[in-house]
């Protein structure tokens, strides 16, 4: 995409936009979001700055390769469901743990981990289907 | 650590020895085959402990529930039929580890090699003990399979991959058979226990379903033991080294079908169907192996096609029901595993030396060999039968059954007589004759081999003469508890190493002057049953082949019809069937949803929204360019997800949002690389079909959404879902907690299957980019322009 205010705007919308689907992942447990919707929001946030800025400065970005973040994602919500175990409890139960920090109590679970795993699977998944297509259509 | 646990821990040794094997044969070379015998002489050991237990009639059951819901269990049943097969299994495994580390010294798969034979060591030993069906089936299979490697062992050779392809398609296909079998079993019965199934043998027999039940266990038997007409992958078999045909193709696993039948027989034997089955082919596959093997010239396939016969004749005894049979057959399975495990390790070991098989171009070796010559000689001496052998014993006792003046006994006698006649020729041929008159030229020099050769068979030897000798705590211990398991009932083996004059000696006498006329016009009789042979021409090797030709030739016409490769058929043929699912089945059963009600204050917003849904639908069809109609598209998803907001559904709105923006990035994407032509040029011919098709999708989706929302709405699920949301969870958003808390597992699995998707449309993609670049690097002009 040859638009020079698109190209400029592009960097700082995505990383608005993957800051949201965070916002939008965290909160999901008692308003509208949670993981799946959390991934899909930045995977469009990667897709614009794919096509913004080019899928090399992409996949630099974020590192990983997207696979390998949708099998970290699937590794942590198996693991959230296996935590359960240890505490003799049904696979997938959901535990609760209140932690003080810094004075204020934040309430964590693995259903939170689970739904992060949900996320890191969406993002991983669908970018890299995205970006290989963006990638084809470069040539 | 309990009795249980013991023996469970007893059993997993061979696999625990599979796993260590490759790194200690690293560490050792050959000299680890000394440790890793250890691993089979400690479940010698350990199942020695139960003789005296079982010897008194007793049986020893014992296990772990595995899936109580579906009553399957890991549940083990020791009685004298598994007791002795564990000891022959685990005694010769042990020898056969020891013989392996000398035959295939230096070899660079070693590890290997030795990996695979205790796995299958593992696996035939659960076959044995398995109380359960689903377990003995589990086992059943890793035989097959593990057969299937040791087979292929030597895997750059053709005949050997064909080998062990056919040995598993014959004795696998034959396995499922067995599974088939074992679930109608169970069906009648209701038990899946074969301890609990020997009470239910009257019920079994009256069955509506005995003969399908008989005859599928059959397959399954028949297949794995070699009878004919699938007796060809065994001598096909001999591909795989040495060791693994002493062990697997005589000793253990091609007993397995007889182990099935003897364990069945209080089940499902002593009915006419069973009298006549497995005599007639047991008898077949006796006559014909015998005679095969007298053919042979190679010393492994001589000794493999009487390795048939014997099958046969196993077999034969355990459905013939006379008196005496079962301990007849019981004894002979004894001696054959002894005899058999040997003479097939003393032609490795000819082999090993002189570097050659073929029995012609032997001869002489006395003098090179001469405590090989031994070994070879006692073991075949038994496989004769005569005194003071264990085979002896077993042809004594199979007599004394045959020995009647009914004429169904007479018959088979007479088959019996033949049978062992030619075999008893053989077995001199193999053990006798390479090593006396005048010493030929062979490949290598031949000198006797080293202790880790002839260790194994020299002790298989002695043990047939010591078992021989001491009749009497060998009935005790083997042959009389064996002999009460296979028949159900109590048995009392007396047959005694002195010969008693009697019909029996008499067919003895008879078989051994035979054997000796065979003998001695071995040659004659070779050329004589190689002519018949090539006059039938056809066999049933070959017609494996044509078997499986044919599979291949149906499976790729069947694929070419189904699979045209071709997408726009796949997804002509996918909507036609969806529409008539739609369409067909609410009209054929007069279900059509009732008019549907219009409110008549619709808010101005919502008729606003519906209408931009139906401007983007009619943007789509009549868009001039594909780009327009995918972007158009989008419009109307939007109008939708608003809908969805309006009606309280935030996170559904939020997700088809979402959903819609990618989808359109995605397709725009595709549609760039797919270098279609920007419009539809296509007649309107072509295009109606897919109107209708695309209407009569629409309209079914539509009626079938209408019935639906006719239906009054069950609320119980919401209430339940609204109630302990907050409470049980912790969250407020419904939704969201039932995606990642009541539902949680259905998630994993959804996002497993994201992932996989991923996975697979990026190869694909890869795949398409891949060869596009392969094209283009072979192409000079291209190298040339940059």
């Amino acid at each position: 995409m040859r638009s020079v205010i698109f190209r400029a705007v592009a960097p700082f919308l995505t990383s608005l936009m993957v800051l949201f689907s965070i916002f939008v992942l965290l909160r999901g447990h008692n308003e509208p979001g949670g993981g799946f919707i959390g991934g899909l929001i930045a995977v469009s946030a990667l897709a614009i700055y794919g096509i913004a800025c080019g899928v090399e400065t992409v996949r630099r970005a974020i590192y990983f390769h997207p696979m390998a973040i949708a099998g970290a994602g699937l590794f942590a919500a198996t693991i959230a469901g296996l935590i359960s175990i240890a505490a003799r409890v049904p696979f997938m139960t959901g535990l609760w743990i209140y932690p003080s920090l810094l004075g204020v109590e934040v309430p964590l679970s693995t259903v939170t981990l689970f739904d992060c795993g949900v996320y890191l699977v969406v993002v991983g998944a669908i970018s890299s289907i995205a970006l290989s297509l963006e990638e084809r259509g470069g040539e | 650590m309990d009795a249980a646990a013991l023996t469970l821990l007893a059993l997993s040794l061979p696999f625990v020895g599979a796993l260590v094997a490759p790194l200690l044969t690293r560490l050792l070379g050959h000299n680890a085959a000394w440790i890793l015998a250890l691993f089979p002489a400690a479940i010698v050991l350990h199942f020695t402990r139960f003789l005296p237990e079982v010897s008194r009639g007793e049986i020893v059951t014992g296990g772990y529930e595995w899936i109580p819901s579906f009553n399957v269990s890991f549940s083990w049943l020791i009685d004298g039929l598994s007791l002795t097969f564990v000891l022959l299994i685990a005694g010769i495994g042990t020898l056969i580890v020891l013989y392996s580390g000398g035959y295939l010294k230096g070899h660079p798969q070693q590890g290997r090699f030795f990996s695979f034979i205790l796995m299958f060591m593992g696996s035939m030993l659960g076959l044995v003990v398995s109380d359960s069906f689903l377990m003995l089936f589990v086992f059943w299979e890793l035989t097959s399979i593990t057969s299937f490697l040791l087979i292929g062992f030597d895997h750059s050779r053709e005949a050997a991959r064909r080998a062990a392809l056919q040995a598993l398609v014959v004795t696998g296909g034959g396995g499922l058979f067995l599974l088939a079998g074992l679930l109608v079993i169970w069906n009648v019965t209701g038990v899946t226990q074969l301890s609990l199934l020997v009470s239910f043998g009257s019920e079994m027999r009256a069955s509506p379903f005995y003969l399908a039940a008989l005859l599928l266990v059959l397959g399954g038997a028949f297949t794995k033991s070699a009878q004919f007409p699938f007796h060809f992958w065994l001598p096909n078999a001999m591909e795989a080294p040495t060791p693994v045909s002493a062990y697997l193709h005589s000793a253990t696993m091609v007993k397995a079908g007889v182990y099935l039948l003897m364990r069945l027989n209080p089940v499902l034997g002593g009915t006419p169907e069973w009298q006549i089955l497995l005599p007639l082919f047991g008898g077949a596959t006796l006559v014909i192996g015998a005679v095969l093997a007298c053919r042979q010239t190679d010393l492994k396939l001589m000794l493999a096609y009487t390795t048939m016969a014997s099958l046969g004749l196993l077999v034969m005894l355990t459905g013939i029901g006379f008196p005496h049979a079962i301990e007849a057959a019981a004894l002979y399975l004894v001696a054959h595993s002894l005899f058999k495990g040997a003479l097939f390790m003393v032609a490795g070991i000819i082999d090993h030396e002189t570097g050659t098989r073929d029995v012609t171009k032997l001869g002489g070796l006395r003098s090179a060999m001469p405590l090989t010559f031994v070994i070879a000689l006692a073991a075949a001496l038994s496989m004769g039968g005569l005194p003071p052998f264990f085979g002896f014993l077993a042809k004594e006792e199979i007599y004394d059954a045959l020995a009647s003046l009914d004429r169904r006994a007479m018959v088979f006698a007479a088959l019996a007589i033949l049978g062992n006649a030619l075999m008893f020729a053989v077995a001199f041929a193999v053990a006798l004759k390479p090593f006396v008159g005048a010493k030929t030229e062979t490949p290598k020099s031949a000198h006797e081999a080293p202790v880790l050769l002839w260790i194994g068979p020299a002790l298989l030897a002695a043990k047939g003469l010591s078992a021989a000798l001491l009749t009497g705590l060998t009935h005790e211990l083997v042959s009389t508890p064996m002999a009460t398991a296979i028949a159900g009932e109590r048995r009392q083996v007396t047959i005694s190493i002195v010969p008693h004059i009697g019909m029996p000696l008499a067919l003895s006498c008879v078989t051994i002057a035979l054997g000796v006329i065979f003998y001695l016009n071995l040659a004659r009789l070779r050329a004589f049953i190689a002519t018949i042979l090539s006059d039938i021409g056809w066999g049933p090797d070959r017609g494996f082949d044509q078997f499986m030709r044919g599979l291949v030739r149906f499976s790729v016409a069947l694929t070419r019809r189904l699979q045209s490769g071709r997408l726009d058929v796949y997804m002509t043929v996918t909507f036609i069937l969806v529409a008539a699912v739609l369409l067909g089945a609410p009209l054929y059963y007069g279900e059509l949803p009732r008019a549907p009600f219009f409110a008549a204050d619709v808010p101005l917003h919502e008729l606003a929204i519906m209408a931009i849904a139906v401007i983007g639908l009619f943007a789509v069809v009549l868009a001039s360019d594909r780009l327009t109609a995918i972007v158009s598209l989008g419009i109307q998803g939007f109008a939708v997800a608003v809908i969805f907001l309006l009606y309280g559904a935030p996170d559904l709105a939020f997700t088809q949002f979402m959903i819609e923006t990618l989808s359109v990035v995605v397709l725009a994407l595709v549609m760039t690389r797919l270098r279609l032509a920007p419009s539809d040029h296509r007649p309107l011919v072509q295009k109606v079909p897919d109107l209708t098709i695309a209407l009569a999708c629409g309209i079914g989706f539509g009626l079938m959404l209408l019935k639906v929302t006719g239906v009054p709405f069950d609320a119980s699920l919401t209430d339940f879902f609204n109630l302990y949301s907050k409470t049980i969870a912790h969250g407020a958003n419904v939704v969201n907690v039932i995606i990642v808390d009541f539902r949680g597992t259905d998630t994993l699995g959804e996002i497993a299957v994201v992932m996989v998707t991923g996975l697979a449309i990026l190869s694909l993609v890869r795949l398409r980019a891949g060869a596009l670049r392969r094209i283009a690097d072979n192409d000079p002009d291209a190298e040339e322009r940059t």
